[in-house]
């Protein structure tokens, strides 16, 4: 027991302050939100359309797009465009509401970030969320830094947002990975099984549009495939900030 | 008896074997030559199927381990028709191995004796083990269980969701009141036909796809993937790469088995080393993410070498990390040993015995704590291994105490491990150069991932293309494991052993 006292002393009081104080520093390799640069690329340029292991990077009438939904935030495009126009910033802000939302163009400022519930729903899950995640077809990255949040550092709970064993206790579903065939019915019967009203938080590019998986048969591309998602946290995985940023935002704790 | 089997192609991990000179067995001496190899103590690497374009012929590749001559071989034999003789009843470790062939391949194993889906999907070919119709829709974990009759039986079905932040699974116990008379896991929820997808690669695809195998292993899949390219590119990479690479692969270790003893001692209720240790693990993501940006290390290697490279400042920050995560992580850790009602729930639950760990072919960490020496970064080493040795870490008593403490074992080699290459980083370009893939070749990579072994396997074609690109997850090893230390267990027991293993789900399901 003194041994116990002793390791709690030594450890400390580490959950952070974020979202009252400053945000964890990301490090300076952090792949976050695209930049693209403006200004016309080289005649016929599809350099990086090209190397995109997804598809996320599209090109029309000289106009870079990326569509962060497919993107793996990987470095194929942003090592082979010839004029560095592709690159990536430390803004770890990626959740979006509307899908369409997370497409990154040269002149567009910054991305259209989730907006918080209406007021009827904030009342209802504002200071208490619980969530029962379901893994379809993930490959535990989304699943793992989803679980940090319930660690100290990060403690989840203080916002009241929890996850729970059962559906029937579960306000809403937070779903990792591209809804694989084999997982699509326990997914659905999943979703049955929660009261209304009820969210869907889709986490992970594998999720929100199958990822490296894309148009596999043994997937389906993505949970909007098969019910309507009210949350779109992009990355392949994303931060675990990242992740949290969209839950708060969602909530209307912050933004 | 012979040791080594002579009538295989010898090849060492990283290397390849042109295929011309891989011998083509009749089926009974490919059989029997498996068989003596692992009665002289060989282990089954991987054995799998390649489909020919007649339908009619189905190769079958095997990669038998000598550990202690720290050497491979590889052997092939054609089977005609949709069966071969089954291996399983003499040899359980290929029991796995044979039913993914039968589902891949629609071959039936002869004398299986429990012939079932692995991964619930159509198979590759137009025939079907199980006599499905191709149009008729497969769904996962449907059929016939192990089954224990009697008036005090009853049967626990749990899954495939389940009620933590975890991967899909179905177990289905049979248990007499709390004790478990047989657990049988019924997996392939996750299954994303990866194996399939890699045919006719490398694509654009083929890396992230390594790196997405099994996102905690992203590391190890990723090396054993890009080693696979470098063999058939000829590619010399430098021994700064090589360290670099290793040093990544020793944190994801890091990162895995301290979250792993902390989630022990949270399925133990010991919620001060659960915390303490939940929190650390996230140190040791934060480290990787300082090497390339990702917690996983996703976009870190690449073939050829790193994509990122290492400098002074970036030295320093991690060896001041490190020695704070390390007096952090032993204050955490030691509680555990120190802490009676830990040791009474950890002493003596999920036993493996060594022999069972033998036959079943277990690898990494749960193979360790049986008292086996298996370790591939000494057995079948490769790259910096070569010369920085990290002793093997064991453990004799092969329950749940044994599979923890050879992981804290191997926290504290793992830090010494990369203390020393982050103090000796060779010079030299972080990127070589490949050449042209070679034509017609196997090629193998194996890696010490955190849950064991990792291995690859590459054939080309005429074209230098994928023909068949064969991955085997540890866990594909060990879920038989899990199965069997829950023999005569109480049914509460079960998230402990189960974590004490801790196997990838999607690994298994690819």
């Amino acid at each position: 027991m003194y041994k116990v006292i002793l390791a709690r002393l030594r450890q400390g009081h580490r959950t952070m302050k974020y979202p009252a104080g400053a945000p964890p520093a990301m490090p300076d390799r952090f792949r976050g939100l695209p930049k693209i640069k403006p200004g016309p690329c080289p005649d016929g340029c599809r350099a990086c359309v090209e190397a995109c292991p997804t598809g996320s990077v599209t090109s029309s009438a000289c106009q870079v797009r990326i569509d962060l939904g497919q993107c793996l935030f990987c470095t194929s495009c942003t090592n082979i465009c010839p004029q560095q126009a592709i690159t990536y910033t430390n803004d770890y802000r990626l959740a979006v509401r509307c899908r369409q939302n997370l497409t990154v163009t040269s002149d567009q400022g910054a991305l259209v970030l989730a907006d918080a519930l209406d007021k009827k729903s904030q009342s209802l899950f504002g200071r208490s969320l619980k969530l029962r995640q379901v893994s379809a077809g993930g490959c535990n990255a989304c699943e793992a830094d989803v679980n940090v949040l319930s660690t100290i550092g990060w403690d989840m709970g203080r916002f009241g947002i929890q996850f729970v064993a059962s559906p029937r206790h579960a306000d809403g579903l937070l779903i990792t990975g591209p809804v694989t065939q084999n997982m699509k019915l326990a997914l659905e019967k999943t979703y049955v099984a929660m009261a209304d009203p009820k969210l869907v938080i889709v986490v992970g590019a594998c999720a929100i549009s199958g990822g490296p998986y894309i148009d596999h048969a043994q997937v389906n591309n993505g949970v909007g495939t098969i019910m309507p998602v009210d949350l779109f946290i992009p990355g392949c995985p994303p931060h675990p900030l990242t992740i949290l940023d969209g839950l708060l935002r969602l909530l209307g704790r912050i933004g | 008896m012979i040791r080594t089997p002579l009538n295989l192609a010898p090849i060492k991990s990283c290397h390849t074997v042109l295929l011309e000179a891989i011998p083509v067995l009749a089926m009974d001496d490919f059989m029997q030559t498996i068989l003596d190899s692992v009665t002289a103590s060989l282990r089954v690497v991987s054995l799998f199927g390649v489909a020919s374009p007649p339908l009619e012929t189905t190769t079958l590749y095997v990669v038998l381990a000598d550990d202690e001559q720290n050497q491979l071989f590889v052997g092939r034999t054609e089977v005609k028709g949709d069966r071969f003789p089954s291996l399983t009843p003499r040899c359980p470790q290929v029991h796995l191995f044979e039913r993914e062939i039968a589902e891949q391949f629609g071959l039936i194993p002869l004398g299986h004796p429990w012939l079932k889906p692995l991964r619930y999907h159509h198979a590759w070919t137009a025939r079907d083990a199980w006599g499905r119709d191709q149009k008729q829709t497969v769904l996962p974990a449907v059929g016939d269980f192990y089954r224990v009759e009697g008036e005090q039986t009853h049967e626990v079905a749990v899954g495939p969701v389940h009620a933590g932040v975890i991967e899909p699974g179905h177990f289905r116990f049979q248990c007499h009141g709390e004790q478990v008379f047989h657990l049988e896991i019924a997996l392939g929820f996750q299954h994303r036909g990866i194996e399939q997808a890699m045919l006719g690669g490398p694509t654009k695809r083929s890396l992230p796809y390594a790196e997405t195998l099994a996102g905690d292993t992203t590391i190890a899949h990723a090396a054993s993937y890009c080693q696979i390219i470098e063999a058939l590119g000829n590619c010399r990479k430098t021994a700064r790469a090589e360290a670099l690479s290793s040093i990544a692969l020793e944190l994801e270790r890091l990162a895995n088995h301290v979250g792993d003893l902390g989630a022990l001692a949270g399925d133990v209720g010991f919620l001060p080393a659960a915390s303490f240790c939940g929190r650390i693990r996230g140190e040791f993501l934060n480290m990787t993410a300082l090497l390339c940006g990702n917690r996983f290390g996703r976009g870190l290697l690449q073939p050829g070498g790193v994509a990122f490279d290492m400098d002074e400042e970036r030295v320093a920050i991690l060896l001041h990390q490190l020695a704070v995560a390390e007096r952090d992580t032993t204050v955490a850790v030691e509680l555990l040993w120190d802490t009676q009602s830990v040791m009474a729930r950890f002493v003596g639950t999920g036993p493996l015995p060594r022999q069972m760990a033998v036959d079943l072919g277990i690898v990494g960490p749960a193979a360790r704590a049986s008292g086996l020496t298996r370790d591939v970064r000494c057995d079948q080493p490769s790259g910096i291994f070569r010369l920085a040795q990290i002793p093997v870490s064991t453990y004799d008593s092969g329950d749940v105490f044994g599979r923890a403490f050879v992981r804290w074992l191997e926290i504290q080699r793992s830090l010494a491990f990369i203390r020393e290459q982050l103090q000796s980083i060779p010079t030299g370009e972080p990127l070589t150069r490949l050449d042209a893939l070679s034509p017609s070749c196997l090629a193998i990579s194996l890696n010490e991932g955190w849950r064991g072994e990792v291995c690859h396997v590459a054939l080309t074609d005429e074209q230098s293309r994928f023909s068949r690109y064969k991955i085997v997850d540890p866990s594909f090893h060990n879920w038989l494991g899990l199965a069997y230390a829950m023999r005569n267990q109480g049914i509460s027991d079960f998230p402990l052993c189960n974590k004490s293993f801790n196997l990838s789900y999607c690994g298994h399901d690819l």
